[in-house]
């Protein structure tokens, strides 16, 4: 559906933002995602799914990237990484894709309204937690490598 | 410009401008016309007409009656399609929409909802029974960039310019009465605006991009702003990483660009109004 098409856009253009795809030349990298089930935050998720293949698939990249999202609740308060239940709750949803490098947005979505000072705080909540999300990768590859 | 387009933009743009004259924070002209008489689509029930330097977008709005979901039964529907035809650029071939006239339509509805410039509930007639759906079509006939904000500008002078007849249930029949002689004109309360924005290498940022600077382009910002200078949307698909602070440079100008776009709408919609 158009949704998905959607998604697929987001995603697309933020994996070709990182991989370096002139040292692969006449390839085609096709990225597979089935959804198993989802209970909000799905597109963050995606990121973070991507992000994990494409360093298992060993492809050089730029950076790593790492899904974010953030619910606006009705009386202000930031919550990170919603579930389905708060999402629909909540004022607004924003998705970024943060990269690794000088934690820049690679890709900003924005369900719902919100003011430019709520979204700056959103972003610098998700820049915070991008370095959890960073430390998981690091430790999902050790332990992928160490045996 | 054919054989080397990226060192000659580059050289432009080190000037602080851009090959046809802007600078780089400068929009294309923007007209935009308004119903019956001077957009040509007479049979639906609101049009508009916009040109974005060479981008023109039409938008047609055809209001049809439907029972409600379910699930939701005092809310009507608002349906937008975005149609890249073959004619508008030779990128775009015939057939079932292309991923970007898909992401465009995703992108359009989702506008709507945030902004909630038309409020659901506004469109029911009768609870449960009656409520009207708006086909919003936006048609590109000639694509030269920044699609996503001539598409918006057009939804929201269409719907601004919509005439809704009014439509009684009969108690005994059932059934439903449209009396076209009694239109009233839609409930919008609030007036996005869109704002596109181009990264070039990384680190410039140009407003309203052409369809040569989009392809030389390394990413691409879309901020939709309504008039209260709240986010509706902030649309960046990938691309270049960019800062918060010159995601806030963008927000700023968006914000300039809805006030600019607001009093062309309004100037357009007194020169129609009958006295």
């Amino acid at each position: 559906g158009v949704m998905e098409r959607s998604r697929e856009q987001l995603l697309r253009q933020t994996c070709e933002a990182v991989v370096l795809g002139v040292l692969h030349p006449r390839t085609s990298i096709t990225l597979v995602l089935q959804v198993l089930s989802d209970a909000g935050s799905l597109l963050a998720c995606c990121l973070n799914a991507s992000c994990m293949v494409l360093l298992d698939a060993g492809l050089p990249l730029t950076s790593l990237f790492c899904g974010v999202t953030c619910a606006l609740q009705l009386d202000g308060t930031i919550l990170l990484d919603p579930t389905a239940r708060q999402e629909q709750e909540a004022r607004a949803v924003l998705t970024f894709a943060i990269a690794s490098s000088e934690r820049k947005v690679l890709m900003a979505n924005t369900k719902g309204s919100c003011s430019v000072e709520e979204m700056q705080q959103c972003l610098a909540a998700a820049q915070r937690a991008a370095d959890t999300i960073f430390q998981f990768y690091r430790d999902s590859v050790r332990r992928r490598y160490s045996k | 410009r054919t054989v080397e387009p990226l060192e000659y933009y580059r050289r432009f743009l080190k000037e602080n401008c851009r090959p046809d004259g802007r600078e780089l924070g400068e929009f294309r002209t923007t007209t935009v016309n308004i119903g019956k008489c001077l957009c040509s689509i007479t049979t639906a029930d609101g049009s508009a007409l916009v040109k974005l330097g060479n981008t023109t977008v039409i938008c047609g709005v055809k209001a049809e009656l439907a029972a409600p979901a379910a699930d939701s039964a005092d809310k009507g529907y608002i349906v937008p399609n975005v149609e890249l035809p073959s004619l508008c650029a030779e990128r775009f071939r015939s057939g079932p929409p292309g991923e970007e006239a898909q992401a465009a339509s995703q992108f359009i509805a989702d506008v709507i909802e945030n902004s909630q410039m038309i409020v659901k509930e506004d469109l029911c007639i009768a609870n449960g029974k009656l409520a009207w759906v708006l086909y919003c079509d936006i048609i590109c006939l000639d694509y030269d960039g920044n699609l996503l904000d001539a598409s918006v500008f057009a939804l929201l002078a269409a719907l601004k310019n919509v005439q809704l007849p009014s439509v009684t249930i009969n108690e005994e029949t059932g059934l439903s009465e449209v009396n076209l002689k009694q239109k009233n004109p839609l409930i919008i309360r609030k007036h996005p605006v869109a704002t596109s924005f181009a990264v070039f290498d990384d680190t410039l940022l140009i407003v309203d991009p052409t369809a040569e600077e989009e392809d030389l382009a390394t990413g691409t910002v879309t901020i939709v702003t309504d008039e209260e200078g709240r986010l509706c949307s902030v649309h960046k698909p990938g691309g270049s990483p960019l800062t918060g602070a010159k995601l806030q440079d963008c927000i700023t100008r968006a914000i300039t660009r809805h006030k600019e776009v607001k009093k062309l709408i309004d100037k357009v919609i007194k020169s129609i109004t009958p006295k």
